[in-house]
């Protein structure tokens, strides 16, 4: 009996670590060709658990994608003497270039408001807009409208119910990364829930880089400006050329 | 097909580029035009971010220019030394343009600015173009037969000094109009990041009085020097040229100038100059309703540029 009674306590007292993700990727890597037209990413997992499935609140999974953030000004239009004119502006510090979000259930169900402060799962605590009050009095408005135009860009994603969970043990789900994706690392985080509280998480990243004739470009037109602006222009003139000559061609 | 742009940094369909470059560069044919305010527009929509749009767009403008010249040099209809004194008047407005541009940005209004230009020169120039040639056109009817022909029409402009023989052009007479003309075309190119070819074309005909038939020509010589410094400009400072978007509509480009100027032979000068005129007020009167109307989106999102 005694032996009993240490194993209880035992699987108490750590019951949060008892059950953790094992998580993988289709790929890490992203190559953008000039072909590239968007890709999509499986990432799938199991839960590995020491005990038998404790019994209360269901398990439930989330899955965030996010790229590589930017600083950016948000502007509002006001009327002014008859025209729309920018009028106030915020500064957002840090904004992720793609963000989505994908979980098992809805995610109000599944996560407490203060795991999900400190774990930055939800769109507008991922977007870390620090200091923005002082520019414009209502600046929750602007982070809004953030979301909302980069939902409408597919760049913002928030998918509640799209991963599958077998047994409560395996899950999947199909990340699609957009056609206009910019460079970076992609930091992908797995938490797993119950009752609302993170008791596993895990992070993966995939590297998105330009490869080919799109690194190749890229490069030239930042290294060497100049060298890029003229082949510019000749490639221009030798075009503008080639037409005319082939219409005379053509035309005889 | 998908293509994706690596300075751009977007994914666009490579036949609506080429279609893009096709339909500006016909027009540049046929009109003389650069097409500038019609392919950053057109760049926009299909979701290029706007300094790329601008910066390739020139380029662009390079080549189906320089296609357009080829095939009107053929026809003796380029007056090359109207061409450098326009150039001359233009580098001197292009560079106080482009200052004035940087002002206006410091300023955070530059949009503004530049959608209001675009309405006031526009407009102003479309109306005077279309009210013009209408007036023509419809004497010509009236009259029934030819209309009395001159060579060029006689303005003040024939009694300043320094008076210089422009043969290609028929003309002969001072050089400060032409310089001056030059000035303000490249000092609102500077500003609206165009090629002015709009402007330089009524310029030509009406403050000038040179023949409709060699102002095309001689506009897009002066607009392939005017795009190819921007171009270089634009690459150096803010490294927002895309070659592999510039190829595509060039291809197009430069295909649609050569159609553009074979449709332009068949047509009187008066017909073109009033088609000119409507393209040139729809594309005011759409940017006047843009600033106008209450856009859909309040907000605009923009990349922070550090001062």
């Amino acid at each position: 009996m005694r032996w009993w009674a240490v194993l209880l306590l035992l699987c108490a007292g750590p019951l949060a670590a008892s059950e953790t993700i094992v998580a993988g990727l289709s790929q890490n890597r992203v190559a953008i060709t000039a072909q590239y037209d968007g890709s999509e990413i499986l990432v799938y997992g199991a839960v590995r658990r020491d005990a038998p499935l404790p019994k209360g609140h269901p398990l439930e999974v989330i899955v965030t994608v996010e790229g590589p953030a930017t600083p950016l000004v948000i502007r509002r239009k006001e009327r002014t003497a008859g025209i729309w004119v920018n009028a106030a502006a915020v500064t957002i510090d840090a904004a992720p270039s793609f963000y989505a979000v994908a979980t098992t259930a809805p995610l109000e169900d599944i996560l407490s408001a203060t795991e999900d402060l400190r774990h930055r799962i939800t769109l507008s605590n991922a977007i870390r807009a620090i200091g923005i009050s002082a520019e414009a009095a209502d600046s929750p408005e602007f982070v809004a409208a953030l979301e909302r135009i980069r939902m409408a860009e597919d760049r913002y994603r928030m998918s509640e119910g799209s991963i599958s969970f077998v047994e409560q043990t395996l899950f999947r789900t199909d990340v699609v990364l957009p056609s206009n994706l910019t460079e970076g690392d992609y930091r992908v985080r797995l938490f797993l829930t119950r009752g609302g509280k993170v008791i596993d998480k895990q992070e993966r990243v995939i590297n998105v880089r330009k490869t080919g004739i799109e690194r190749f470009l890229y490069n030239t037109a930042h290294d060497e400006p100049l060298a890029y602006g003229l082949a510019s222009l000749l490639l221009a003139v030798v075009a503008g050329w080639a037409a005319s000559a082939g219409f005379r061609l053509l035309r005889r | 097909m998908q293509l994706y742009l690596p300075i751009a940094e977007v994914s666009v369909n490579v036949f609506l580029l080429l279609g893009i470059g096709g339909v500006v560069g016909f027009l540049s044919g046929l009109f003389g035009v650069g097409g500038g305010f019609l392919i950053t527009p057109l760049l926009l929509f299909i979701g290029v971010p706007p300094g790329i749009a601008v910066a390739t767009g020139a380029n662009q403008v390079v080549a189906s220019s320089i296609s357009g010249v080829l095939a009107q040099l053929k026809r003796k209809a380029v007056d090359f030394r109207m061409g450098f004194v326009l150039m001359a008047g233009g580098l001197l407005g292009s560079w106080s343009g482009v200052s004035v541009f940087a002002w206006m940005t410091q300023l955070g209004q530059v949009d503004l600015f530049v959608q209001l230009s675009y309405v006031l020169f526009l407009g102003l120039i479309g109306a005077m173009m279309f009210f013009e040639s209408a007036r023509s056109l419809l004497r010509a009817r009236r009259a029934g037969s030819v209309p009395v022909r001159r060579s060029h029409v006689h303005t003040w402009v024939h009694g300043l000094p320094l008076k210089i023989k422009f043969r290609a052009s028929g003309l002969y007479i001072s050089v400060l109009p032409p310089l001056a003309v030059g000035a303000l075309v490249g000092f609102l190119a500077g500003i609206m990041g165009v090629g002015g070819g709009f402007i330089l074309v009524p310029a030509m005909i009406y403050v000038l009085g040179m023949p409709t038939k060699v102002v095309i020509g001689t506009s897009l010589f002066q607009i392939i020097f005017v795009t190819g410094f921007t171009t270089v400009v634009h690459a150096v400072n803010s490294h927002t040229v895309d070659m592999m978007l510039a190829l595509l509509l060039i291809l197009g480009g430069v295909i649609g100038a050569q159609i553009g100027t074979q449709v332009g032979l068949r047509l009187k000068g008066e017909q073109l100059r009033i088609l000119l005129a409507l393209l040139v007020l729809a594309v005011a009167v759409k940017i006047a309703f843009d600033l106008l109307l209450r856009p859909a989106e309040l907000y605009s999102i923009a990349p922070l540029v550090l001062p």
